[in-house]
């Protein structure tokens, strides 16, 4: 077993926090890994990233190589792109899609979700809107290990552990802010693929993963939503426009 | 013994305190800061090393010298430019030798991630005559402490360790050993070899090249050059090299291969390599010092040689597995998506609400009376200002280069001539170019950016901020009334532009010091 990870956003982000809990989780799995990662000038709100890659057997590079890459997760959509190009063809993307704007010719967005949306083995959650339910706009970055969380190869309780271990410092408040924000990504992204691998588009899995209460969404409600909306656009359009907030559990009252 | 995580830095740091040191000797520099602050950290807990920044490399170096004399261990530690700094020392001591276990952590930064050259301290290990390691990974840069510590104290030589940022900066899982305790205060009576008058330095010069070919048996010797014969096509690698080689190799692969992580170069074990393969790569990340060493003035006979200086790999920038993969031949593996188009760039910027901002939208009004105004400036977060929206300097050259240059550019009679330096830089190399240029009262603006720490390599603590600055200031012999205290907020734009405009029509040297507090030092 080999996973080679590239961790994408910018800086501030909180990239480095997302390396941390992959590395230690990593460390007490008994694996070998390597995780370089960008101080310095960069870190002053520019493109940066990790590569973090873990293994059971011999690890040489500090940096991936071109079409070795297993997962590419990204806190900003833009950054995706930066990287998509060491990405291995059965490789994976987990990003969100909640954009950060600190430049003048940022792209539009819908033109950027439709592109990132023609890789297959994508995951796009909103961190911007789970993190704000989890209680904190800065946990965005706990929402996307949460949603990854499923590709990498360590338990929920693993991972957690060391969600618990990085912020103990901050107080139980932030502990559990950002215990939240993992377990919201975990269940949006699992939530999503699930819409996905049953045949809903990217683009509606991810309107309709953004519309329902993040709080309820469970990976075994994909099916019935897939069932009952049935590729049909106008099903789709009367959920996102229904006023007030939709349970994950109510797919039947929308069939 | 036990299992951390650690930064090749910290590997580094940790290294060296396991190996005894009661000293640790630094200014902050990209890629490594975090060196020093790994032992800082470490020795808050038990207060038994000296760590405290030092206002720049050479007094660094200066320092760690005076603690190696008096019998105890130092780290020194620098970034590859910083190592320009400390030059003369760092040559001397070679000749004056130690007493205490010296070891230099030079990091350099091939690719230039956050500095203004790429240049390869290997030469400069080469230049003084002292030994140098090269560790390809996290382990191995804790594991050489112990023995570059060690070998100082044998040899009686300083010693270097080279980093390069992609190491530096890499976190792995590193076994760590017990502690050595510290060495007694011991200073050395040795007193000819610490006096380099020339009757002397000629004695202690003729020490240093007649101990050379003990250096040479130690690196031939060396565990870390490692020879691997196989086929007749060899990869010579140096440092991290090897692990982009050996990412790109099947197990039973036929290159023969020769690892080197230690210097001088062993001759012998290069010989034997040349000898046995028929074509051979050079995989170096920096300058092509082996390359150039291997193939001579005249070539290599017998064997072809490749690498930066024939066109198979890059002459410039970092080495990376796909440029290795390519320089072998190999095919270039599968991807999910090609790097299509253009993508927007997110270059760095100053932070939202960054009093160098407020300070340069200032400078940029006040300078708008002048055509094509140029600003000489310097090292730190504020030469992010030469990029837009600011675009308000024009130079950034060396550490403390703003001074000389603008005065420099003063004597030609360029008008205006403007510096713009931070605090911490200010001591660390603006201090004598200002002394030179209030003696000579040269018509010439500086602009003391006093955010109070330093800024860019994560706010560490600045030597000459708030009232020191000012004493210093004071203390050039400047004429106090051309010296201006301002604090750069939005709320005082036009009062700012005003005292501005009043010493650039001021003949003579004026200084404005803009004081206001790094807001993510504040943060912290």
């Amino acid at each position: 077993m080999e996973k080679n990870i590239i961790l994408a956003g910018v800086g501030g982000q909180g990239i480095l926090s997302i390396a941390y809990v992959i590395d230690n989780a990593a460390l007490d799995a008994g694996f070998n890994f390597r995780q370089a990662e960008v101080h310095g000038m960069a870190q002053r709100g520019g493109a940066v990233q990790s590569n973090l890659r873990y293994s059971d057997g011999e690890l040489h590079s500090d940096i991936i190589p071109q079409g070795l890459c297993d997962l590419i997760v990204a806190v900003e959509p833009l950054e995706v792109m930066r990287y998509w190009h060491y990405l291995r063809p059965d490789g994976w993307v987990v990003t969100s899609v909640t954009p950060y704007v600190n430049i003048p010719d940022y792209p539009e967005m819908e033109g950027l979700l439709a592109e990132l949306s023609t890789l297959p083995n994508m995951v796009m959650v909103d961190t911007g809107r789970l993190a704000k339910a989890a209680g904190n706009l800065r946990s965005q970055n706990m929402v996307i290990v949460g949603a990854a969380s499923n590709r990498l190869n360590f338990t929920e309780d693993q991972l957690l552990k060391h969600v618990d271990g990085l912020f103990a410092r901050k107080g139980e408040k932030i502990v559990a802010v950002n215990r939240r924000a993992f377990s919201l990504g975990r269940q949006t992204g699992a939530f999503y693929r699930g819409l996905v691998d049953g045949g809903m588009s990217a683009l509606n899995a991810l309107k309709l993963s953004t519309k329902l209460n993040p709080e309820s969404l469970a990976v075994k409600h994909a099916p019935t939503w897939v069932e009952a909306l049935d590729g049909d656009e106008a099903k789709l359009t009367a959920v996102l426009e229904h006023d007030g907030e939709v349970n994950a559990d109510a797919a039947s009252a929308f069939g | 013994m036990s299992r951390e995580i650690l930064l090749g830095d910290e590997a580094v740091g940790l290294g060296a305190i396991h190996a005894g040191i009661s000293g640790v000797y630094a200014y902050p520099g990209t890629p490594s800061t975090e060196i020093f602050e790994f032992v800082e950290r470490k020795a808050k807990k038990k207060n038994d090393i000296h760590a405290f920044w030092s206002t720049n490399e050479k007094v660094a170096y200066e320092e760690a010298l005076g603690m190696s004399w008096a019998g105890k261990r130092a780290l020194i530690v620098m970034k590859h430019v910083g190592l320009n700094v400390a030059a003369d020392a760092f040559m001397n001591s070679a000749l004056t030798g130690t007493n205490g276990g010296m070891v230099l952590a030079v990091a350099d930064d091939p690719g230039m991630h956050s500095s203004q050259n790429e240049q390869d301290s290997r030469y400069f290990a080469q230049f003084a005559l002292i030994p140098c390691f090269e560790p390809k990974n996290q382990q191995e840069s804790y594991d050489v402490m112990h023995e570059a510590f060690e070998l100082s104290e044998e040899l009686a030589l300083p010693v270097m360790v080279r980093l390069v940022t992609r190491l530096a900066h890499s976190r792995a899982g590193v076994e760590t050993r017990e502690q050595r305790p510290q060495n007694l205060l011991r200073p050395s009576k040795e007193i000819k070899k610490w006096t380099l008058l020339p009757s002397n330095a000629r004695v202690q010069y003729s020490h240093l090249t007649d101990i050379q070919p003990t250096l040479l048996q130690l690196a031939e010797d060396s565990v870390h050059n490692e020879l691997e014969l196989r086929g007749k096509l060899g990869v010579l690698t140096c440092g991290i090299a090897e692990n982009y080689l050996r990412e790109n190799l099947e197990k039973d692969h036929d290159f023969s291969i020769l690892s080197i992580r230690q210097y001088p170069i062993p001759a012998e074990k290069v010989r034997k390599f040349v000898e046995h393969v028929d074509e051979l790569l050079i995989l170096e990340d920096g300058y092509p010092l082996m390359e150039n060493s291997v193939r001579g003035l005249f070539g290599l006979v017998g064997a072809k040689v490749r690498g930066r200086m024939t066109g198979e790999l890059p002459r410039t920038g970092e080495l990376t597995p796909d440029l290795v993969r390519e320089a072998l031949g190999l095919p270039k593996l599968e991807t999910a998506h090609d790097l299509s188009g253009e993508i927007a760039r997110r270059p760095p910027a100053l932070c939202k609400g960054c009093p160098h901002t407020d300070s340069f939208r200032a400078l940029n009004e006040a300078l708008n009376i002048f055509d094509d105004p140029q600003v000489f400036s310097d090292i730190g977060c504020y030469t992010l200002a030469a990029l837009p929206p600011l675009e308000a300097v024009h130079s950034c050259v060396a550490m403390g280069a703003s001074i000389g240059m603008a005065a420099g550019a003063a004597h030609a009679g360029y008008l205006p001539a403007v510096a713009a330096i931070g605090d911490s830089t200010f001591s660390h190399g603006g201090i004598t170019p200002m002394l030179s240029a209030v003696q000579q009262n040269v018509n010439l603006n500086v602009l003391i950016l006093d955010n109070d720490t330093v800024g860019m390599t994560g706010t560490q603590r600045s030597m000459s901020t708030g009232a020191t600055l000012d004493k210093i200031v004071h203390g050039t012999g400047i004429d106090p009334e051309h010296i201006r205290i301002i604090e750069p907020l939005p709320k005082n734009h036009e009062v700012n532009v005003k005292i501005m405009r009043e010493e650039l029509a001021y003949e003579g040297t004026s200084v404005i010091i803009a004081r206001r507090a790094c807001i993510e030092a504040i943060k912290r």
